[in-house]
């Protein structure tokens, strides 16, 4: 059955469909339909949950961490401000390996105030020990709600993941999305197991206490590389989604006509369909042009990447968030992933649509066009896309 | 195919349920579309945008319209501050809420059509915190224009979206702008 969801309505079916029995949350623009959503399914009573209004994003974190430890299959959502105030919580929910599931409408952060669509939240958190999955459809979101509790709970990870999805552009934006079979979806995803441990007076554990550093070195060891291959299961249940449901997202990676091509933009988020097009226009003037979208940010598919772009001759990476002072977060994760290859492809940063300025097909072909110039005058330098220079004289 | 359609009016209006009904109109006939709201700085009154996007096949694109084939007019006053026009098609058409004898838009290119939504809502009574909603007036202009979704489709959308009185009467609404839209 389509229905015409909203990109914020698709991450809360995806909530519901995932049989969630936890909701703490609070309200943030452009989130704030998610959670106002999952309260309507619990009034309404398709929804069995328990749903906490807490005083803040570092309570709801908190209140997700208490509920997973004893066994719930907890949910909440955020955006910009809300989670960086969140952000100690979020550390502590993935060091205590709790498969909590975090959808994230990103939005830029102030000062000046702006709710518009930005990545910088989300990669703020990128060293958070979460995964990270961002969507670039409604469709993809809701979809990958209920693929994030399939994977954070598998016993081989054992993570929180954060589900990442564009400000307004998918947020509020909306599409025909076609609502899974909640028998199929109880089948992708059984109950969550009490395994290997749960919070409970009857079999006490003690958890999160003092480490020592004979340890914790050890600890963060097996958190690193229990989240470094997550890869395979976040693999499994693309592929598995796909058998179940005939919708395939490439897994860690969305490749699109990369693998003749000689000019590839690399992406994260929903502005990678206009990328798409963009190729599909160049391709029809001969340049053969393609687009990789980053679906898992964390953990990083450099393995991936490297073997895609090995053989293209120049690679434009679009950033939609800044590190001040380094650049493209995205473009930085690129080329370290390119770095041990003999033979390295051109690379050249964009940073674009800060703040929630659009991005479009047109502004894709440009710097398709513009990369492919950069390339044979060598010019590696960053570039602020469509910077306005009579702002920055005033 | 590929037919885009910007909406204006002002916050509390109903512009974005205008431009979310017709996509869900499509739907009702497995008709792809996506709607596309502007957010800015809103408030009550504040004059806003929003957009759909229509085509034959499930398209990945999510920027902002920017050339549309149809501007639709909510608040015909919006006019006076707004070039509503920009990026319209050469071939396109403008839609406005206004009564047929007065003449808007009379030096304009474009193909213009006008629908009094107003008076058909009022008639129907069909007001939001003294304000006379219109949009599922225009709505059933709009569906005579673009002429890709039937009217049925629109009105079985507004009925799932209001049950009871109120979705017969924005039904209702849609029906008559449908019958009395007219060239200018």
């Amino acid at each position: 059955m389509l229905k015409v969801l909203s990109g914020n309505h698709s991450a809360a079916f995806g909530a519901l469909l995932s049989r969630i029995n936890f909701v703490a949350a609070y309200p943030i623009t452009p989130q704030t339909q998610i959670i106002e959503k999952l309260a309507e399914f619990v009034d309404n009573g398709v929804l069995n949950a328990k749903y906490v209004r807490v005083e803040s994003e570092h309570s709801a974190m908190a209140a997700c961490v208490g509920a997973s430890s004893v066994g719930a299959r907890a949910f909440t959502a955020s955006s910009s401000h809300g989670l960086i105030y969140m952000a100690e919580m979020a550390f502590w929910a993935s060091a205590s390996r709790l498969p909590i599931v975090m959808a994230i409408s990103c939005r830029a952060l102030g000062p000046p105030w702006n709710i518009g669509n930005e990545h910088t939240d989300i990669l703020a958190l990128r060293d958070s020990g979460w995964i990270q999955i961002f969507a670039e459809s409604n469709q993809e979101v809701l979809d990958t709600v209920i693929q994030a509790y399939r994977i954070a709970e598998d016993e081989r990870v054992l993570l929180p993941v954060m589900v990442g999805l564009d400000a307004f552009t998918l947020s509020h934006t909306s599409e025909p999305v076609e609502l899974p079979n909640q028998e199929t979806v109880d089948h992708f995803l059984p109950p969550r197991s009490d395994k290997p441990y749960l919070l409970s007076p009857e079999n006490p554990f003690t958890f999160g206490n003092m480490s020592n550093p004979t340890e914790h070195m050890e600890l963060r060891f097996m958190h690193h590389t229990a989240l470094r291959d997550a890869k395979n299961v976040i693999l499994e249940a693309d592929k598995e989604w796909e058998s179940l449901f005939g919708r395939s997202y490439g897994g860690l990676l969305d490749e699109f006509m990369c693998k003749d091509a000689e000019v590839v933009i690399v992406v994260i988020g929903a502005s990678s369909g206009d990328a798409k097009e963009a190729a599909v226009v160049l391709r029809k003037e001969g340049i053969k042009a393609g687009v990789l979208r980053i679906r898992v940010i964390r953990p990083f598919p450099s393995e991936e990447v490297r073997n895609l772009l090995s053989r293209v001759k120049a690679v434009a990476v679009v950033d939609r968030d800044l590190s001040p002072g380094s650049g493209g977060i995205l473009v930085s994760e690129v080329k370290s992933a390119l770095y041990n290859l003999r033979c390295r492809p051109f690379v050249k940063g964009y940073i674009v649509g800060l703040g929630g300025r659009d991005v479009t097909v047109g502004d894709y072909l440009a710097i398709f066009r513009r990369t492919l110039k950069s390339y044979e005058e060598g010019d590696v330098q960053e570039d602020w896309f469509n910077l306005n220079l009579e702002v920055l004289e005033k | 195919m590929l037919y885009e359609i910007r909406f204006h009016g002002r916050g509390g209006q109903g512009v974005v349920t205008a431009a979310e009904l017709l996509v869900k109109a499509a739907n009702v006939e497995g008709k792809w579309g996506q709607s596309i709201p502007f957010f800015g700085a809103e408030r009550r009154g504040a004059p806003i945008t929003a957009s759909a996007r229509f085509s034959d096949a499930k398209l990945s694109i999510h920027s902002q319209v920017y050339n549309p084939d149809l501007v639709v007019v909510l608040d015909k006053k919006i006019l006076d501050f707004m070039n509503v026009t920009q990026g319209l098609k050469r071939e396109g058409s403008i839609l406005i809420n206004s009564p047929s004898h007065f003449s808007v838009m009379k030096d304009s290119a474009y193909k213009t059509w006008l629908v009094n939504a107003t008076k058909i809502a009022e008639e129907l009574g069909l007001k939001m915190a003294g304000w006379t909603i219109v949009n599922t007036a225009m709505l059933g202009g709009v569906i005579r224009i673009f002429n890709w979704i039937r009217l049925s489709s629109l009105i079985e959308a507004i009925k799932s979206n209001w049950v009871g009185q109120v979705g017969e009467l924005n039904a209702k609404a849609a029906e008559r702008a449908f019958e009395e839209v007219q060239i200018a």
